[in-house]
């Protein structure tokens, strides 16, 4: 069991994908301009890691090796278009803002990465869980980088807004999210490594 | 590990694999396209009834508008109607802004008045342009009940009667080019008796003879 649990802690902090594997940089640096932004592109992507890490380790042991890549692409691009559909009609607006990001999961590498390095060659059970750890591990990277870009570009944090006027634009454009990202990264390796 | 590959499983592989997706996505289609496009309905009628007074029912219009250059430019509309009586057009209306495509919907009355205007859609600069998709500011409340016969729908600094949002000329800019337009295009559907007063650069009389009847 306890195994088990490490392979969800290890998601966190020994595979952070955000803070440690620098996987999927591109919606991470583009999505995170609030904290909000930042929790449901994570979510979105834990949604299609752990379905698609489920069915690829189920389907592994029975899919030849030269086919493997675009077997596993066209599970994790149905899952995406998916969770398009599911997005666009309960929740439009939120569908709008992260816009084009959603889509570009399929090509997000954490999902490839996690599906070639761990779920083709793991069972189903240990694949969910690990799905489930790194998933979380990217929704909550998203989240602090979102919340800290959020505090210091539009000084608010979750849409609840403390200062009057505006924060430090600079923050919310790309610049911003380059330095967020150096420094809580870091932060994140000084306070693992230790 | 995986097993031995050969064309025979090779194939037979992709094309089951292949075959349960998109069983499973038409299956997804067909479940969510209803609350799709409930969803996309109640978008467009929230911003209708933002930008208009109430009205009863709308209906959907396309128009072409051709400005001196000959080049046609097709618009969206929506009539807003009481009954019989008209209330009047929301106009969606597309120009390049700082960042890309900015498309704003604006509310004109039967009598010409601009009754207030909306963003759909917006790619400007957080915290300077895209300051033009937050309604109540000072910038948004000078178009409410603004008659565009009587105003120049051009920038201040461009020697008109509109205010610009700070530090984005540009956004501001282009946001009055939007409204404009869709003043022509109004005047177009009723029949272009209500003249903008920008003088200069009025476009082409409208083609949408047609549509005259609409106007009370």
């Amino acid at each position: 069991m306890n195994s088990k649990l490490k392979l969800i802690t290890d998601g966190f902090i020994k595979n952070n994908p955000t803070f440690v594997l620098l996987l999927g940089m591109c919606p991470t640096l583009a999505t995170t301009t609030s904290a909000v932004n930042g929790l449901s592109m994570g979510l979105a992507t834990l949604f299609v890691l752990v379905l698609s890490n489920i069915v690829i380790s189920a389907i592994a042991p029975l899919t030849p090796d030269k086919v493997h890549i675009p077997v596993y692409i066209v599970v994790i691009a149905s899952f995406v278009t998916l969770l398009q559909f599911i997005m666009r009609a309960y929740t439009p607006a939120m569908y709008e803002t992260l816009g084009l990001f959603i889509p570009l999961i399929v090509v997000n590498c954490i999902v490839l990465g996690r599906a070639e390095a761990f779920a083709s060659k793991n069972g189903v059970w240990a694949s969910c869980l690990d799905g489930i750890g790194v998933g979380l591990g990217f929704t909550l990277s998203l989240t602090i980088l979102g919340a800290v870009r959020e505090i210091l570009g539009s000084g608010s944090v979750f849409g609840w807004k403390f200062i009057t006027g505006d924060g430090m634009l600079a923050f919310v454009m790309a610049p911003g999210a380059f330095l967020c990202l150096g420094y809580l990264m870091v932060l994140f390796n000084k306070l693992v490594k230790k | 590990m995986a097993v031995k590959s050969n064309l025979l499983n090779m194939s037979l592989m992709l094309t089951l694999t292949c075959l349960v997706c998109s069983g499973i996505l038409g299956g997804a289609y067909v479940i969510t396209k209803e609350p799709i496009e409930a969803a996309k309905a109640a978008k467009i009628n929230k911003a209708n009834a933002a930008v208009l007074p109430a009205f009863e029912t709308s209906e959907r219009g396309e128009t072409v508008l051709k400005d001196e250059a000959g080049v046609e430019t097709p618009y969206v509309y929506y009539k807003a109607v009481n009954g019989e009586e008209l209330v009047g057009y929301a106009i969606e209306s597309n120009v390049s802004g700082f960042g890309g495509n900015l498309k704003i919907l604006v509310g004109i009355t039967a009598d010409g008045l601009i009754y207030d205007t909306d963003v759909l859609d917006n790619n400007e600069t957080p915290g300077l342009g895209a300051k033009c998709a937050e309604s109540g500011s000072l910038f948004r409340t000078q178009w409410q009940k603004l008659d565009p016969r009587e105003r120049i729908l051009t920038l201040k600094k461009d020697g008109g009667d509109i205010d610009a949002i700070t530090a984005s000329t540009i956004t501001s800019r282009a946001y009055t080019q939007a409204v404009y337009n869709a003043v022509q295009v109004f005047d177009a559907l009723t029949g272009g008796e209500a003249d903008a007063a920008t003088g200069a650069s009025v476009p082409a009389e409208n083609n949408n003879k047609e549509e005259s009847s609409d106007e009370q």
